[in-house]
């Protein structure tokens, strides 16, 4: 996986990564393979929830993706990632309840059950063609990229940086998250939108429709990879770079650092959208808190424990917070914030280039061979 | 508990008629007798149901007699005992017991012996009304005051005469109003019109929304065109009057909401505004504060006698800073000195922190919300007009955190220790060159900011929850408040804090709790997007910040 | 070099995973799931759960373990998130295999678990009071349903004793649960004659903790004289703040009672009662109350914990009660396979710490006394009314008009929670 950082990084060289198709082949194969083919008890046998919870690290790991796109290539961090992320999700979840149809508690062929329950008489208008699948997906990218377009153009415009764009993009998620924990908005309140049953047919409860599930994650996943190693590659991309190490420099340059700025955030923000889609079918709910400010903060800290500033750090954090978390909480539930919170301090402290640089030093250290400088990590200049 | 607990009334009502026969003088029997006497009402107090207690209680109201008092007020707060041996006693039991019978203190029971008089609030109702009608000859104006509201509100037989009687004579001006007020509801129900015309003409003065509720049914009772015309004007007078009171209300809830915010972020005007690291562990200083408190609380509690337990605050106080700033200077010296410059890893790092300190407050205290009491002189407020009770621990927070704020500006502005912050936090390089150690600077700035957030806690700790979750309520909030105001300056924080508060608390009424923060927090989007620095500007040369 | 590396970087994760499932070995204890938040905003509630059911374990072990095998609790830390608890959930089903779950607090939480437990035909234990309207096959329900909480309460309130109310606000945090217990506590009332003008119903965000314009708007709404009584539906968090604004504001319960449906022993300890007496809970379970059962309770618990101060509460029973069912249907049945300790399950009785069994019905619901209690200045509750019999749980409310006809029955012929008709009505 570290290989993808630094080829991706190594931006001339435009050689098809081979950690990438590795990767690619033990996602898309192996893991499939492993479920369904080895009888259950067998060793080799991967059972049937770790699907699922793969494809949920995969999302996380493209919203990772999308907040790297924003804090580490353009250094704007936005604490209000796990915004889009939800809207996405809620999108999709809108379709999900509409597709129950009559098979609700309350039986009613046209209102999800919570609104039978409100009284309501009709869909409210915002619900309408979110019993088409298509609709439903392109909401859960547009809406977010919306957002994003027109906060963003409201905030770069006026050049809040820094710490105060964190805050309002906090400030902006909190929010939405009391917005949608009140009943009447017509989202669920804070029971939010849950007992999916099919997605375009296929049963949600059947292994079959979770591996598709899954696959279609790591296939969005990989494309989403593909889509950022070319938009860091293109002038944009260095334009963009260029700006979160210096931007009055880039601005008295003449590139409009608005411009730039939307476009990155635009883009995060859709591509955030995307992982809330694929997020929510596969975990069965989304409700309000997924909106919290805490949620977005560990948006951060993924990328960061990964490494900020490259895309398979990002990916990679995600991925190995998100495992270690799902390892803890099990394995020891009364004192698992204790090794969490260590390990993020432990990263700041000791691996500030997050677990790609340490890659990186490791194998500086032990090849002489080494190419010069190929790792990744650009250099840091905080606001 | 009637069901449950038969066999143990039972146990305790057998030696009754024994123990009734020694205690109190046996009532002169015969049939001429008109009135029973004290001591036989008053055993009646013992009775099985709730029906009997109440009417024995409406029995000593009606006997008048000014001995019940003690014993009624005992009851009120469930301090009436039976005690086997006694008949029935009232006090603390831990403070001294007297005989209800006798008023003759008690010695030797403990509170083993003791079984309560069960009352509910049906029968707190009923003493209230009789307390009011006793305690109208106090030689208090607020005792009197206060029985003229009950006998108002709870319309006992017999008020009216009383009233009329307490009016003959009184000369306090306000137990004049009050009993006049209270006059003119009783004559509402009149059925003679002029009574009802005065009555409407006094009412018409008040500013109390209960007296508006009953004009109200009034009106729509009063057959007579003119009256009922006469209680739409009294009713209409009286909701302007009110209507305004509410504003002035809204404006002191919004000041106190203010006060709360501005507690929650002084400290981190100074870890964040002042130094520059976005701490994320600030509510955990303010949750270690709060947590100082209940353990100097319990201490208090444990080793002192109760008449100290008030004095608790005082110590928790400097307690607090201590503990919080101590954890500050700590965390400076081992973790954020290291990441100055890196304000995004202070970020990361900051929040490990957070949950660690979380689960450690969970690991030691459990997660349950621990209890920490109001002081009394905390407790309670004073009644302003039209409904608006003005509490005391909101206006002490009020003041408590404007003067913290003074003195915070004092250290900042007099101070050696001030001078070299400004210094350090303007210029380092400079000031280092000058000869201030930077490092030592730094290290106590940090602990300054994390022990006034302890500070905050233990105030904080005085309207809300005391948990493990409490820092994470307090720090969107605070960061938003120094971000409004302005980072790097406390006089942006303090008008950013109050002017949130205030303007949460005028939108409340309108548009509910929910939809109120909701647009507080859009208008704070949209300001920022006119002024991204906050309300006000540090005014420096650098050009990205 | 590097394709090994890339390909062992991203099998690591994988490794991790399956590496997870190995910890299940052992076929010869029996495992209990807990599922419970034990840190995050939920955990102030949900420790004192996880702790009861290691308690009964741990009791139930001293006694011989079951089917003479030991049992194991295994915790885990669902950590106030609901996608998470559904996660868990999952992982204790596949993963541990546990033969059943105790679990839950918040609505919100059994919803994200529900369909795992359908899919992996698994059995969940929920002790907490709730709104209703549902009935799973694989949950048993031991709190409170509104009919066994809500409306004695309010029955209560209006009567003699209570103070005659005439008017109510019902005041609430904004979730499913407030909504749906004052949607039924509306339609109660308009059948005994309150007209919507007497009633005064309003939410209030999660955690909410400035209520000086609530409490003041309580006591404006209370001035229309008529007997004014408020129904709090406040969750967890909020009710500290509430009752200290009440107190300082000087509300008297002889004056506005307040009734409440999510305050017990626990929460009263993080309050200051003094001011507070006279205010009223509605529960199944009182910690004062005295009984040889409760006392017992009581004392393995302070044992157990080894505090004398902790309290005990209605959750707590609930699960006490929950825990000694599924013991006696896994002895009665012989087994621990999910479908035959379900049909065992039908008609258990447990006595309930308070006097009186509790039955579990076929609607997978408990019928359980009903209790009223008055705030007293130590932080428990004198117990001033209690229903002469068990009350039944109503699955779906007979005062909501959607639930018309719905019936929760599981075994033959009926076999469905959310039905207005028998399932095999074809073969009766």
């Amino acid at each position: 996986m570290t290989a993808i950082a630094n080829s991706l990084s190594a931006a001339p060289a435009r050689r098809f990564p081979a950690g990438f198709l590795i990767s690619a082949a033990i996602l898309l194969l192996v893991v499939p393979a492993l479920n369904l083919i080895p009888p259950e008890g067998s060793p080799l046998h991967l059972p049937n929830y770790v699907v699922p919870l793969l494809g949920k690290y995969l999302c996380y790991a493209l919203l990772a993706l999308a907040m790297d796109l924003i804090w580490g290539y353009a250094g704007v961090l936005s604490l209000g990632q796990g915004a889009f992320f939800a809207l996405g999700g809620y999108a999709m979840g809108m379709y999900l309840m509409r597709e129950i149809g009559d098979r609700g508690v309350y039986g009613n062929p046209q209102l999800p059950d919570f609104m039978v329950f409100l009284a309501w008489k009709e869909l409210p208008w915002y619900w309408t063609g979110f019993d088409h699948f298509a609709v439903a997906l392109a909401m859960a990218v547009l809406v977010p990229a919306a957002l994003a377009l027109g906060f963003g153009w409201l905030a770069f415009r006026s050049r809040i940086t820094g710490v105060y764009l964190s805050i309002i993009t906090q400030a902006l998620t909190y929010a939405l998250m009391l917005a949608f924990f009140r009943n009447e908005m017509g989202f669920g309140g804070n029971n939010g939108l849950t007992d999916f049953k099919d997605l375009l047919g296929f049963d949600l409860s059947r292994q079959g429709t979770r591996i598709g599930l899954y696959l279609a994650s790591a296939v969005t996943l990989g494309g989403a990879l593909l889509l950022c190693r070319h938009v860091v590659g293109t002038k944009q991309g260095r334009v963009m770079m260029a700006m979160r190490d210096a931007e009055s420099r880039v601005r008295f340059l003449g590139y409009s650092v608005t411009a730039t700025k939307l476009f990155a955030f635009t883009l995060s923000a859709a591509l955030a959208g995307l992982a809330g889609a694929l997020y929510v079918p596969q975990v069965g709910i989304i409700n309000p808190s997924e909106f919290s400010p805490a949620n977005s903060i560990e948006i951060a800290v993924w990328v960061a424990v990964g490494g900020r500033g490259t895309l398979s750090g990002a990916v990679l954090g995600a991925l190995a917070v998100n495992a270690l978390k799902t390892w803890l909480t099990g394995a020891f539930p009364d004192a698992w914030l204790f090794f969490l919170g260590a390990l993020f301090i432990a990263v700041t402290l000791v691996l500030p280039d997050g677990l790609v640089g340490l890659a990186a030093r490791l194998r500086q250290k032990t090849s002489f061979r080494s190419r010069p400088r190929d790792s990744g990590t650009p250099e840091k200049k905080h606001a | 508990m009637r069901i449950l607990h038969i066999p143990l009334i039972l146990a305790l009502l057998a030696p009754l008629p024994v123990l009734a026969g020694n205690a109190p003088p046996p009532a002169a029997p015969g049939p001429s007798q008109p009135a029973p006497s004290f001591t036989d009402v008053l055993a009646g107090l013992d009775g099985d149901s709730y029906d009997d207690r109440i009417s024995a209680v409406e029995a000593l109201g009606r006997l008048g007699d000014p001995r019940a008092l003690p014993v009624l007020s005992a009851m009120l707060d469930g301090h009436l005992y039976e005690a086997p041996g006694h008949g029935l006693v009232y006090g603390d039991p831990d403070a001294g017991l007297r005989s209800a019978a006798t008023g003759e203190a008690v010695a030797g029971l403990t509170a083993d012996d003791l079984s309560e008089i069960p009352v509910n609030n049906r029968v707190r109702g009923v003493i209230l009304g009789v307390i009011g009608g006793l305690s109208l000859k106090s030689p208090e104006a607020g005792v009197r005051i206060k029985a003229v509201e009950a006998l108002a509100e709870r319309q006992p037989d017999g008020a009216a005469a009383a009233l009329k009687g307490l009016l003959s004579e009184e000369t306090d001006a306000r137990v004049r109003a009050a009993a006049a007020t209270a006059l003119a509801l009783l004559n509402l129900g009149s059925p003679e019109r002029h009574l009802r015309q005065e009555a409407i003409a006094v009412l018409a003065t008040s500013s109390d929304p209960m007296v508006e509720g009953r004009l109200r049914q009034y009106r729509d009772t009063e057959k007579d065109p003119d009256l009922s015309k006469a209680a739409a004007g009294a009713i209409h007078d009286i909701s302007v009057r009110l209507s305004l009171i509410d504003v002035g209300a809204n404006l002191f809830q919004g000041l106190s909401q203010g006060s709360v915010l501005l507690l929650g972020a002084i400290g981190l005007a100074i870890t964040f505004g002042v130094m520059g690291v976005i701490n994320m562990a600030h509510g955990e200083m303010i949750m270690l504060g709060a947590y100082t408190t209940y353990v100097v609380q319990e201490a208090f509690r444990a080793f002192l006698p109760s008449s100290f337990a008030d004095a608790y605050l005082v110590v928790a106080l400097p307690a607090a800073f201590l503990v919080a700033g101590a954890v500050g200077v700590l965390l400076e010296r081992t973790l954020i000195r290291h990441l100055y410059g890196r304000p995004l890893e202070t970020l990361l790092s900051t929040w490990g922190i957070s949950l660690i300190l979380q689960q450690a407050v969970r690991s030691v205290f459990g997660a349950p919300n621990k209890e920490v009491g109001n002081p009394s002189w905390l407790s309670g407020g004073v009644d302003l007009a039209g409904g608006f009770t003005l509490t005391w621990n909101r206006l002490a927070i009020i003041l408590f955190c404007l003067g913290l704020l003074a003195a915070l500006a004092a250290l900042l502005r007099y101070s050696r220790f001030g001078l070299h912050m400004r210094a350090v936090s303007q210029n380092r390089p400079m000031a280092s060159a000058m000869g201030i150690a930077a490092g030592r600077v730094d290290a106590l700035t940090f602990g300054l900011g994390s022990g006034i957030a302890g500070i905050a806690g233990v105030a904080l700790s005085q309207i809300g929850n005391v948990s493990p979750n409490l820092g994470q309520g307090y720090i969107v909030d605070s960061f938003m408040v120094v971000v409004f105001g302005g980072v790097g300056s406390l006089w942006g924080t303090l008008a950013g804090a109050l002017s949130l508060g205030i303007l949460n608390k005028l939108l409340e009424p309108y548009a509910g709790a929910m939809l109120g923060k909701i647009l507080v927090l859009v208008l704070i989007i949209l300001f920022i997007q006119k002024r991204p620095r906050g309300l006000f500007a540090f005014k420096g040369r650098s050009v990205e910040g | 070099m590097k394709l090994y590396r890339a390909a062992a970087g991203a099998g690591a994760i994988i490794a991790l995973l399956a590496g997870l499932r190995t910890a299940s070995a052992a076929e010869d204890t029996i495992k209990v799931g807990v599922l419970h938040s034990l840190s995050g905003t939920m955990a102030i509630s949900e420790t004192t759960l996880k702790d009861t059911v290691l308690m009964m374990v741990d009791d139930l072990n001293k006694k011989g373990g079951l089917l003479g095998k030991k049992v194991e609790a295994v915790v885990v830390d669902p950590a106030s998130n609901w996608p998470l608890f559904a996660e868990k959930a999952r992982e204790l089903l596949e993963k541990d295999k546990v033969a059943v779950v105790f679990g839950c607090w918040t609505s919100v939480s059994r919803k994200s678990v529900l369909p795992v437990f359908e899919q992996d035909n698994g059995l969940l234990f929920y002790p907490v009071q709730y709104e209703g309207e549902e009935s799973s096959n694989n949950v048993f329900y031991t709190g409170a349903a509104p009919n066994q909480q809500a409306i004695p309460a309010v029955d209560y309130l209006m009567g003699k004793d209570g103070g005659e109310a005439k008017r109510f606000v019902l005041e609430g945090t904004d979730y499913v649960y407030p909504r749906t217990t004052n949607k039924i506590l509306r339609a109660f009332l308009h059948s005994k004659g309150i007209a919507d003008g007497d009633i005064l119903e309003n939410y209030t965000p999660f955690g909410f903790s400035d209520w000086q314009t609530e409490v003041a708007k309580i006591k404006q709404f209370a001035s229309a004289g008529k007997k004014t009584a408020v129904i709090s539906t406040i969750n967890g968090d909020a009710n500290v703040p509430f009752y200290k604004e009440l107190a300082n504001q000087g509300i008297k319960a002889s004056d506005i009672p307040v009734v409440a449906f999510s305050v017990g022993e626990e929460e009263l300890a993080g309050i200051d009662t003094r001011s507070l007496v006279g205010h009223l809970a509605a529960w199944n379970y009182f910690e004062s109350v005295k009984t040889p059962e409760n006392q017992a309770f009581i004392k393995q618990w302070h044992a157990y914990v080894q505090n004398d101060k902790r309290t005990t509460n209605d959750p707590m029973e609930a699960t006490y009660i929950g825990f000694k069912m599924w013991t006696q249907a896994v002895l009665q049945a012989g087994t621990t396979d999910v479908n035959a300790v379900r049909q065992a399950l039908y008609g258990q009785r447990v006595r309930n710490l308070t006097g009186g069994e509790a039955v579990m019905n076929s609607n997978h619901h408990l019928s359980k006394p009903v209790m009223i209690g008055e705030i007293r200045p130590d932080g428990q509750f004198n117990v001033v009314f209690k229903t002469k019999d068990v009350i039944k749980a109503d699955a779906w409310s007979p005062f909501i008009a959607e639930d018309k006809g719905k019936v929760a029955d599981w075994p033959f012929p009926w076999a469905c929670g959310n039905c207005t008709e028998p399932r095999f009505k074809a073969y009766q």
